[in-house]
């Protein structure tokens, strides 16, 4: 039998079972809103599309661990780990070789796969030890931890890798921004947080979230979601579980670094607390409170929290911390589902509802 | 000719707790064997072993005439070996046709796996339910939805753990159809039963397991009219095995 193109079997995979969406009104529906991210940053000011690149910066973290939580079922607690250590890297590596020659690329893809290397590597005892449940939040949250401590220790001199100070608590700075190379004078376009940055940045979110959903709608994504509701059932279909847990792991984790990349390019800084406990507990929230088994409520949830903590900081970021574990505690009660899920469910549950009342 | 499955000296110790000791056991090709036991007798243990989820004390699992005590559960799968389990063990959240294709995904694609899939629901009576979410179909319909994705691994062993409990006797006579189609499509199937009626449906031999060790072994009528079989269902009601 003749074998559909493999670009067209992709596309197919852009909706399916895992994900929600589907048909020309929700594809019309992401157009627009597409198309008024792009105009968005030409009608406003430059701080502000600064701070929405900030926004954009996490949602590749919630992605990941949507993938890894939410399809997958195992809920890792420690994904801050791989972003403070993409970012770290990106450092270590742009302040001893500098931003010439489109080296940023370089060291943007080289500290993603550091951080994707640490995954597979924990990943792997993790799964192939057959750790699972609340001891996996646990070790995973203890390996950010620990990488936190380790890093606020080193503000002596004698810490250094290359020029690179790791600078302790106060952390590394001075970083290039993405310098990608242009044709024109200077030979190379530098993405401060503006405009060119924002439509990068928009562009491998567009993406990424893409991907995943082909990703989650393919065979692979079967076997994860199998796995989430019943690993015995899965291991007894001939699936090797740890084999599929451990790529969503390291794929997720991947995607993590790529925002402590991106974060530390942005602010040219990075510091141990993006790897602490109140770092490392946020993306549990805008995954929870979104709604962590699917990428569109994952993607809308983490950019409504992210913009609603900030406008919260202003009153003091205790109190915006207060609120969003209150909003996790209310989602966990109200819609263990996530609440943006909630809402989109809303109108099936109705209609089914008045169709029961109906008979 | 080797047996399908085999089994020598299989131990398996909790703590203080034999709970298989020094089975011998083995199943030929093409066989319909049940395995009965008062409960604790060591028969989902037994079947654990087989399957890998329990790594045995001592002891060796032949297969096809092959060793494979080490090997891990999926490669046992991927070797032929298939399990219905007690408790439906199906993906609840997920839709039937779901189901099914994560079952059949692994040798069909596109058109050939839709077409499949179109068949095992037509099988199994499923049809109307196959965009319904799994978990609320009827037990009955569970237990079958399960059946069938175990048997479209297309196994050379077919392991079920009490197929037909929570079944109307109608159900449990139509499984007992059921689990005769699938021999003649080639598969050994190897039962836990407590439904007396339906092991003498099905089954062509009988093991009796008993404190773990293999307590007899024969034909249903052999084993009903063994007089220290029924003395070890003491206590258990009117001494069953009964006919039910």
């Amino acid at each position: 039998m003749k074998r559909r193109p493999l670009i067209v079997r992709l596309l197919s995979r852009l909706e399916g079972p895992q994900t929600l969406g589907r048909g020309w009104r929700f594809w019309a529906g992401a157009a627009i809103v597409l198309a008024a991210a792009v105009v968005y940053p030409l009608l406003t000011d430059s701080y502000t599309v600064g701070n929405t690149v900030y926004f954009f910066n996490w949602v590749f973290m919630a992605l990941g661990l949507c993938l890894i939580w939410g399809y997958g079922g195992a809920l890792s607690f420690g994904q801050t780990a791989f972003f403070g250590i993409a970012g770290y890297a990106y450092g270590v590596i742009t302040l001893n070789y500098g931003a010439d020659y489109g080296l940023t690329l370089w060291a943007t893809l080289a500290a993603i796969a550091v951080a994707g290397l640490v995954a597979a590597i924990l990943g792997y005892f993790l799964f192939f030890g057959r750790i699972s449940g609340v001891f996996l939040g646990i070790v995973t949250l203890a390996v950010t931890l620990v990488l936190e401590r380790f890093m606020a220790q080193t503000a002596g001199p004698e810490w250094h890798i290359g020029s690179a100070r790791l600078n302790g608590f106060n952390g590394m700075n001075g970083m290039p921004n993405l310098t990608i190379p242009w044709p024109g004078e200077d030979g190379s376009l530098v993405l401060a947080p503006d405009l060119p940055l924002y439509y990068v940045v928009l562009a491998l979110l567009v993406i990424a979230y893409l991907a995943l959903r082909i990703l989650v709608n393919s065979s692979f994504g079967n076997v994860l979601v199998a796995i989430r509701e019943n690993p015995q059932r899965a291991t007894m279909l001939g699936y090797d579980v740890r084999k599929y847990q451990l790529a969503s792991f390291v794929i997720g984790s991947a995607l993590a670094g790529l925002s402590g990349v991106l974060y530390t390019t942005w602010g040219q800084y990075i510091t141990p607390s993006s790897m602490g406990i109140t770092a490392a507990a946020l993306p549990i929230v805008w995954v929870a409170v979104g709604g962590r088994s699917d990428l569109t409520t994952t993607l809308l949830g983490t950019i409504l929290l992210i913009g609603g903590f900030q406008a919260l900081t202003i009153y003091g970021s205790q109190y915006a911390l207060v609120v969003m574990g209150a909003l996790l505690v209310v989602t966990v009660l109200l819609a263990p589902e996530g609440l943006i899920m909630a809402l989109a469910l809303l109108p099936q549950r109705l209609l089914k509802r008045s169709a029961r009342d109906a008979t | 000719m080797t047996p399908l499955l085999e089994t020598r000296k299989l131990n398996k110790r909790f703590g203080g707790l034999q709970v298989t000791a020094d089975v011998d056991f083995s199943l030929e090709r093409g066989e319909l064997h049940c395995l009965i036991g008062p409960n604790g007798a060591g028969k989902s243990t037994f079947f654990r072993l087989i399957l890998g989820e329990y790594e045995p004390t001592s002891g060796q699992v032949f297969y096809e005439g092959r060793d494979i005590t080490t090997l891990e559960p999926h490669d046992r799968i991927r070797r032929g070996i298939s399990v219905k389990f007690q408790v439906p063990g199906i993906f609840k959240a997920l839709s039937v046709k779901q189901n099914l294709e994560i079952a059949l995904q692994h040798h069909l694609e596109g058109h050939s796996l839709r077409g499949e899939i179109g068949r095992q629901l037509d099988f199994l009576n499923l049809t109307a339910e196959a965009d319904q979410a799994a978990g609320n179909l009827s037990h009955g319909q569970k237990q079958w939805l399960e059946i069938g994705m175990a048997t479209s691994l297309k196994p050379k062993l077919l392991l079920l753990d009490e197929p037909t409990a929570g079944m109307s006797p109608e159900e449990t006579h139509a499984t007992g159809e059921m689990v005769h189609a699938l021999r003649a499509e080639g598969m050994t199937v190897l039962a836990v039963e407590h439904d007396m009626a339906f092991v003498r449906q099905i089954a062509t031999r009988v093991t009796v397991l008993h404190f773990g060790r293999i307590f007899a072994q024969g034909s249903i009528d052999e084993i009903m009219a063994d007089d220290r079989v029924a003395e070890i269902y003491l206590g258990q009601g009117h001494g069953a095995p009964h006919h039910a």
